[in-house]
């Protein structure tokens, strides 16, 4: 430890000598201005006008970065997803959180993008429950119990935004792992720490308090705000998550959002289950019933509940009084494109697009000219394995992240003893 | 109107022979060029004038908000077209359907519309009123529009009818058409005029279907319609079959579109009009048909049946009406964790 530090002393002893000395004081965001000077990279044609950046490609080969590494942990085995999912969202309320390095402090951000996450969660994982977990003072206190209504918890999330005190690690740990014990069996259980401070302040041995979570199967995830810490790696990497320290807002959108999907489950952690669950019909038309959410009276809107008949306004919940789960087949069909995933389409580059065969080069999809604008060349493309098909960059994007359906795979028809020579 | 018999339709309405493509639902083979030229024209627009006021549209800038980007999906099917008993063949279909898109472009100068045929093996775009190349001027007494459509619709049909010649033995008795795969390149088609910048018309998604579900398209159509949910899309449908589309339903009440199955087919133009040629922000100043019941209930998974109270595998999210110890679909078994389950199973498989 002591010669990594005497070498990065050093290290940042040769930089200062190099660098002016005003840049001392300067933040990481004044520097892009004075470094990195991101006007130089604007263009103009030739009648004057600003050319768009072109930032289409650097973000395509972020995207296919992102889906490889994602595709490439869930094809080396069939790893299951867990799909129902109740996460604790731990959001860090303490001093460090009122820092204004992300603009305009760093709980406003963190309040935005756990809003946006909460909304996006709920959309891919419509039988999941969260909870809201807030540390301040040092002391861990439960905003909102495990529910899977966002309103509630954006509700609840905006009104307590104040930062004060020390942060606690481990009481929040506890405070979760007391929560998320009582839940049935077949459930995955998940923590999101949002962790803003450097230290923390805890009345017993954290690492206890780790194990302790690891035995629960607690699958605990941090995205720091400011430096990476070794507890918060030691907690992840004992229970399984992932530890992530965001470097400016887009990045810390970009780390919350990849939480919303399910993660590949360890088989161990969740007993398959049969889950009892109802599938009620619309009220009729102009029927009068109190519903048990609002306690009132409300006209034709709503289900009723298979099992006890009684008043629901929305779905998927909980029946108050008989205690069944309520949902309704599109909740479960949107979680069926996680089993059923599409492969990932092959990069095709300009020349083999060229010497490909295909009539009129634009993409299956959109119909959108696969040659690169103002020029008789074929850009960037890619294709589908299946189906052979190409598609513009944009279409690879919005297939594999909303759509889930190949257009080119679901305009052919396969039968059977087609599918069986394309098997074997 | 157009009227009755105005179009020669020699159909030959067969036994259905599953395993046979049903030849000439559309005209015999010598008569297809006399399509176009028979097509009888009532209240219409001259071709060459169409042209024109094509390309004036262009240099108006101004997207006012009722302006209407309208992808409309034609199901060809021919399993469903020379089988059904209604009172609609496919031509006087076409017929009432092209009125419809005529209206829709002359409602405003900024209306786009793109239309894409759904098959029985293929889907493919037939028309998008946006391209270049798909301006033509009309030659004798048919609006460019009709004659430009009709040309592709048959080109079309003849290559779904080459791609059905290489399968053989079709065992299913109600044929369904690709409705997935053109709702997906509609739902691309429509992310693409959302990247071309802040003006756009406003797009809504038109499906005039006649073919049964097909249910190993459940999942794929669900898919399309929670993209079309996300995107703000609505998709509406006008059903001309038989008997009412569970997934059509369900895909207008998420999206918010409309859903009709129009009880007198003769007057289908009339339907067209009066219920989707409305764009989207005036529709809430009209009494729209509204659903009538949307069945939200699953089905089970061993028998198919509806069923109000079921249970769910927690790993795959199978639906089953009765109580098992495995789950078919997953193989996880239940009540243990799958660890055991697994090592019982290679206990049980080595000792055996």
């Amino acid at each position: 430890m002591n010669n990594s530090e005497k070498k990065r002393m050093n290290g940042e002893a040769e930089e200062e000598n190099e660098e002016d000395v005003e840049d001392e004081g300067r933040d990481a965001w004044e520097r892009t201005y004075t470094d990195e000077r991101s006007w130089e990279a604007l263009e103009e044609d030739e009648s004057g006008l600003l050319q768009p950046i072109d930032n289409k490609a650097i973000y395509h080969s972020q995207y296919r970065r992102r889906l490889q590494s994602l595709s490439a942990t869930s094809a080396a085995s069939r790893i299951q997803k867990g799909l129902i999912r109740f996460l604790c969202v731990v959001v860090d309320l303490s001093k460090a959180a009122g820092e204004m390095d992300f603009k305009p402090s760093r709980m406003a951000v963190i309040a935005k993008h756990v809003e946006a996450f909460i909304r996006e969660f709920f959309d891919q994982n419509p039988l999941s429950q969260i909870g809201l977990v807030i540390i301040k003072d040092g002391v861990a206190q439960s905003l909102t119990e495990l529910g899977g209504s966002p309103e509630a918890h954006i509700k609840a999330l905006m009104g307590k935004l104040g930062c004060a005190g020390d942060s606690s690690l481990q009481n929040a740990l506890e405070l979760v792992h007391d929560t998320l014990h009582k839940i049935p069996s077949y459930g995955h259980r998940e923590v999101l720490i949002l962790y803003s401070a450097l230290s923390t302040c805890d009345p017993g041995d954290i690492m206890e308090t780790i194990q302790k979570c690891k035995k629960a199967k607690l699958r605990c995830s941090v995205i720091g705000l400011s430096a990476e810490m070794f507890v918060c790696k030691h907690l992840c990497q004992e229970t399984g998550g992932s530890y992530m320290v965001a470097l400016d807002e887009g990045h810390f959108k970009e780390l919350l959002l990849e939480h919303a999907p399910p993660p590949p489950a360890l088989a161990e952690f969740a007993i398959a289950n049969l889950i009892k669950m109802g599938f009620p019909q619309r009220a009729a038309e102009g029927s009068i019933a109190i519903c048990s959410c609002h306690r009132e009276a409300k006209v034709g809107e709503g289900y009723i509940c298979p099992r006890c008949k009684a008043r629901v306004c929305e779905l998927p919940t909980e029946c108050r009084f008989c205690g069944l789960t309520l949902v309704s087949s599109p909740h479960l069909a949107r979680s069926y494109h996680h089993l059923f995933p599409i492969e990932p389409f092959t990069e095709v580059s300009a020349r083999q697009l060229e010497l490909s065969r295909v009539a009129s080069k634009t993409c299956f999809s959109c119909r959108e000219s696969l040659l690169t604008p103002g020029t008789n060349k074929a850009g960037p493309c890619a294709a589908c394995t299946k189906c052979k098909q190409y598609f513009c960059l944009d279409c690879d994007i919005y297939i594999h992240e909303s759509l889930h359906n190949c257009p080119g795979c679901e305009s052919r028809r396969i039968t059977p003893a087609a599918a069986s020579v394309t098997m074997s | 109107m157009l009227k009755e018999g105005a179009i020669e339709s020699r159909l030959v309405a067969g036994p259905l022979v599953v395993t046979t493509w049903p030849r000439s639902f559309l005209l015999p083979p010598h008569s297809r060029g006399k399509l176009l030229r028979d097509f009888n024209q009532s209240t219409v627009v001259v071709g060459h004038g169409y042209a024109s006021f094509q390309a004036n549209r262009r240099s108006l800038i101004s997207f006012s908000d009722d302006v209407s980007l309208l992808v409309v999906l034609i199901d060809t099917n021919p399993f469903f077209w020379s089988t059904s008993s209604s009172s609609l063949n496919f031509h006087q279909f076409v017929s009432h359907v092209l009125v419809f898109l005529d209206l829709i472009v002359r409602l405003s100068q900024l209306n786009q519309i793109v239309v894409i045929a759904t098959g029985h093996n293929t889907c493919d775009y037939i028309y998008d009123s946006s391209l270049d190349t798909d301006q033509v001027t009309g030659e004798g007494e048919l609006p460019a529009l009709y004659s430009f459509v009709l040309q592709r619709l048959e080109e079309f049909v003849d290559k779904d009818e080459k791609l059905g010649a290489k399968q053989e033995g079709l065992s299913e008795k109600r044929a369904s058409s690709l409705l997935s795969g053109s709702l997906s390149m509609a739902l691309c088609y429509i992310q693409r005029v959302f990247r071309s910048g802040p003006l756009h018309p406003q797009p809504r998604i038109l499906c005039l279907q006649g073919s049964p579900d097909g249910s190993e398209q459940y999942v794929s159509i669900m898919n399309a319609i929670f993209s079309a949910q996300r995107s703000m899309v609505p998709i509406d449908c006008c059903y001309v079959g038989s008997h009412n589309s569970a997934f059509l339903q369900q895909a207008s009440y998420i999206t918010g579109g409309v859903y009709v199955k129009p009880q007198h087919l003769e007057g289908l133009y009339q339907y067209l009009a009066t219920v989707f040629a409305v764009d989207l922000h005036s529709r809430s100043f009209l009494q729209l048909p509204r659903p009538a019941g949307v069945d939200f209930r699953a089905s089970c998974f061993c028998h198919k049946t509806t069923i109000d109270m079921g249970y769910v595998c927690s790993v795959c999210l199978s639906i089953f009406c009765k109580h098992h110890d495995k789950c078919s679909t997953c193989g996880s078994v239940f009540g243990k964790a799958q660890l055991d389950a697994a090592s019982d199973r290679k206990r049980k498989a080595s000792e055996s």
